[in-house]
């Protein structure tokens, strides 16, 4: 059964990109481990209002798991110590009474701080600018049931494709490899028909892009996959690095 | 006078589309490179219309509040989306979608408007595959469907229940195609905060920087509103937390009429109330209705013994348990339209049959299901949204039912536009939720994501060309206009008054004090009296807010009190939007539900002689009140009957 816990959580502020940050410590009390660790920080934010005080800044929008928008380092953990989940989808029902929680922006050279815990996720659209996509334009498309598509291949594009792009592998990984993301697209549109026209393009594009952005290699540590909330496997990965040589041997 | 037109083409119902395209004015596209359209938006709407409008060839704009177009709410759908294939020849086709989705709306949608749009479904598949969006397919590779609420085909395409997710990432990844080519502009983290008319004309907008704070000013021959509904009017919604209606009634205020506001859906299938701290309820998908089933307990003493916590609804014998929708509506059964399934379950808990500690919740049940399908088979349909369950409710769906109470999920309701998707100001359109046109008075489960792309990749891209083409000669705006420089510092106006009130009250203090007017008074259930007491109640939480409210921080700067500040102000004056028009329009039908004019049955009890028009309300100013004007829905087509899911 769900009760109410008394707890302290430090929290990052960093009032802009260039100022300098730490940590702050707030306690609550009587908070209802039924309640979500984002509305957690609402009621803290709702108490800082009150005295006077700034809010904790952190992004956050559908709070169902899917828009990719919440982040956070929790305890040193992206979106926290449960598995296969995101923040917004943390319950305080993982906490327990007199506890100290941490909660820290994603650090990685590829996302700047905005403000306290909202950081600049730019860089991934940047990378989808690059070639995540499929060349064609509206309209004058064949009948969607023209090329069947076996049903595991579309299975494993699905798999690759429920990535959220909320940066969690990169906050997890030791060198700030954005390779998970990259590969979750790259690994899509390989497994597809319709992708496959440009997947030579599309996977020198989009590494060529990640590499410009500043994220580091990747060591297969596989600390990213533990860390996803939507469990896309590095089997993406190395789906990636064959795509990758394939088109770098194809030059 | 009013300004009401709803230029329908001439002929026949079926070719009444390609009669348009075939005469409509188009740009050619040395022309096209001229013209500059700002798209406020990134959902399935704005997306798809951006992409579309740029490849095209035109200048675009598009603009989103959150940090990426990808985290439109429209990434939330998990159903489905509806067309007309007839893949599974079952029996669908164009006018069946067509008949399906007027009837579904209650006889309150254009018939021309939803004609279109059965029409152009078929195109959108067709567009989302080529994409590489990875929909649900067979064994022998072709695309699978499932049936939803309203239909009796199985028309309903969808990638597990994460279809709006994929739809989106299809349009996102097109428009990121655009974007590398230039051919549109992407501005992230920025807010429209006002319109900008010149000569009667839309012709920009102010927005505002979230990240620096700063208002900009933006020049275009049109403006394209994709903003999505204001259903977070209630404070407790499915919506997402920064879901707004403030475009859209930053358009209302420079003279867009508003349609249809009280019409707001209610879905039946959300995760019920759970305590004061909660900030948005969490939908659990229309599909779940395909295999699970609802009850509650037959006998009162069982639900009050479920509500204390003696009782479990596993050790509910069979026969005491009260399959309610089977019972009522034997041909739709569980299946039935959300407005009907949503007041079914209210009429249960009101009844005193509500489980859950609240009692204000019902079971849908697997069990059955499970049995039937094997656990795998229900883990491959359903897996993500009962872990999304489990996640929040600390219960395994797999072994006990779950609960689930009806919530405040999409606004029918919306700018006012025409068969060109213009609204009543020249050059400002409006595409998905943020209009009014095709729902009617009730959406049908996976006709949005149909209705967010059909506007954005098949209509806008041909409708806007008969605006523009008269436009060609009008060079590239200057943001230097007296009228930009008086709607900036309006704005600027407004957001020094908010920073001064230094008052004593959150932001979301005030909107949960609003959220319970509008739920206790405007919400499922409404009557005249408890109309005229919102409206009264209203008043006082306006005035609330501009005397209370408490703003840390400075202006120009990231303040995300602020933000949410110039938002709550327009959710307060929608509210009192809806409720009016909630009074005025005197019968029952579809989401909107008068307690004065049911059936004995407890039905909706529609009153087609008095009501059928769309109800359009026009701005007069700041302490004036709105004029109304009604469009007729004149049913050329089709006879309106009362509907039935019964038999």
């Amino acid at each position: 059964m769900d009760k109410d816990i008394n707890i302290k959580v430090k929290v990052w502020r960093q009032n802009g990109p260039k100022e300098k940050g730490h940590f702050e410590t707030y306690p609550l009390e009587h908070i209802s481990q039924g309640s979500s660790f984002l509305e957690m920080l609402d009621i803290l934010n709702e108490k800082l209002i009150n005295e006077g005080k700034e809010p904790v800044v952190f992004d956050h929008d559908c709070r169902e798991g899917i828009c990719g928008m919440c982040s956070l380092y929790i305890n040193g953990h992206p979106h926290g110590p449960d598995e296969g989940i995101t923040t917004c989808q943390l319950h305080m029902r993982r906490f327990n009474d007199g506890d100290t929680i941490t909660v820290e922006p994603w650090r990685s050279a590829g996302f700047p701080i905005i403000k306290d815990l909202m950081v600049d996720r730019m860089a991934f659209d940047k990378i989808m600018q690059a070639g995540g996509y499929v060349s064609v334009n509206t309209g004058g498309v064949p009948d969607a049931n023209a090329i069947p598509i076996p049903r595991d291949d579309a299975e494993m594009a699905m798999d690759a494709a429920a990535c959220i792009g909320c940066g969690a592998c990169v906050a997890a990984c030791k060198n700030g490899s954005a390779m998970l993301f990259v590969s979750a697209k790259v690994s899509q549109f390989a497994l597809l028909p319709q992708g496959r026209i440009e997947r030579k393009r599309r996977a020198k594009a989009m590494v060529a892009k990640m590499d410009e952005l500043g994220f580091g290699n990747c060591t297969n540590t596989g600390a990213c996959e533990v860390e996803c909330p939507k469990n896309i496997s590095i089997t993406n990965i190395a789906r990636l690095n064959r795509e990758f040589l394939k088109a770098k041997f194809a030059d | 006078m009013n300004k009401i037109n709803s230029k329908i083409p001439e002929g026949p119902l079926a070719e009444k589309w390609s009669n348009y395209k075939n005469h409509q004015k188009l740009v050619n596209p040395a022309n096209k490179r001229r013209l500059d359209v700002i798209v406020v938006g990134t959902g399935l709407a704005g997306a798809s219309a951006a992409a579309s409008l740029g490849e095209m060839g035109f200048n675009v704009l598009n603009f989103c509040i959150q940090d990426s177009p990808r985290r439109a709410h429209s990434i939330a759908a998990q159903g489905g989306i509806n067309a007309a294939k007839n893949y599974p020849n079952d029996g669908d086709s164009v006018y069946r979608l067509f008949y399906d989705t007027i009837k579904g709306g209650d006889y309150r949608a254009r018939e021309a408007n939803v004609y279109r749009l059965a029409e152009v479904s078929n195109s959108i598949i067709d567009q989302c595959v080529a994409q590489g969006v990875p929909f649900a397919r067979e064994y022998g590779g072709l695309l699978d469907n499932r049936s939803f609420g309203g239909a009796q085909v199985s028309r309903t395409f969808y990638a597990r229940g994460q279809t709006g997710q994929q739809l989106l990432l299809g349009a996102y990844s097109a428009l990121s195609r655009a974007v590398q080519k230039k051919q549109v502009k992407l501005y992230t983290r920025y807010e429209m905060v006002d319109l900008v008319i010149i000569d009667g004309r839309a012709r920009g907008i102010i927005a505002r920087n979230l990240v620096t704070g700063k208002l900009e000013r933006f020049a275009a021959h049109a403006v394209v509103i994709a903003t999505g509904g204001y259903g977070n009017t209630f404070f407790l919604s499915t919506n997402a937390m920064t879901s707004n209606g403030s475009a859209a009634w930053q358009c209302y205020k420079r003279g867009a009429y508003f349609a249809n506001p009280c019409m707001a859906q209610i879905h039946p299938t959300c995760i019920p109330v759970h305590g004061e701290f909660q900030s948005k309820l969490t939908l659990m998908s229309e599909s779940l209705r395909n295999d699970g089933r609802i009850w509650v307990p037959k006998k009162l003493e069982d639900a009050q013994a479920i509500r204390e916590g003696k009782l479990k609804p596993t050790e509910i014998k069979e026969e005491d348990r009260d399959y309610y929708l089977e019972r009522r509506y034997p041909a739709f059964g569980n299946l039935v339209p959300r407005d009907v399934a949503s007041r079914a379950a209210k009429e249960r808990c009101d009844a005193g049959y509500g489980v859950g500690s609240t009692g204000l919740a019902v079971y849908l049940d697997f069990a059955e299901a499970i049995s039937r399908l094997g656990r795998d088979v229900g883990e491959a349909r359903y897996g993500n949204l009962f872990q999304m369950y489990e996640k929040i409710v600390d219960d395994n769906p797999y072994e006990t039912p779950m609960m689930i109470y009806p919530a405040i999920h999409y606004t029918m309701g919306g700018i006012w536009v025409d068969y060109e998707l213009m609204t009543t100001v020249p050059g400002l359109f409006a595409i998905g939720e943020a209009n009014f046109s095709d729902h009617g008075a009730n959406r049908l489960g996976a006709s949005a994501l149909m209705q967010g792309l059909a506007d954005g990749y098949f209509v806008l891209p041909y409708t806007i060309q008969n605006y523009l083409a008269d436009q060609i000669s009008v060079p590239h705006f200057k943001t230097d206009a007296p009228e930009f420089e008086k709607a900036e510092k309006d704005i600027n106006d407004r957001i020094d008054r908010l920073m001064n009130i230094k008052g004593n009250h959150s932001v979301d203090h005030i909107h949960k004090e609003l959220g319970h007017v509008m739920w206790d008074f405007v919400g499922m259930g409404r009557d005249a009296a408890g109309l005229k007491k919102a409206i009264e109640k209203l008043k006082e939480v306006k005035q609330d807010f501009w005397t209370n409210l408490r703003i840390p921080g400075n202006k120009e700067t990231l303040n995300i009190e602020l933000e949410k500040a110039l938002r709550l102000a327009d959710f307060i004056e929608i509210g009192e939007l809806m409720a009016h028009d909630a009074l005025d329009r005197e019968e029952s039908c579809g989401g909107h539900f008068r307690l004065e004019h049911q059936t004995p049955e407890g039905e909706a009890l529609r009153h087609a002689d008095q009501f059928s028009y769309v109800s359009c309300w026009e701005y007069r100013g700041e302490d004036k009140d709105p004029v109304m004007y009604k469009e007729a829905l004149d049913y050329e087509f089709i006879v309106r009957q009362q509907r039935n899911y019964k038999s």
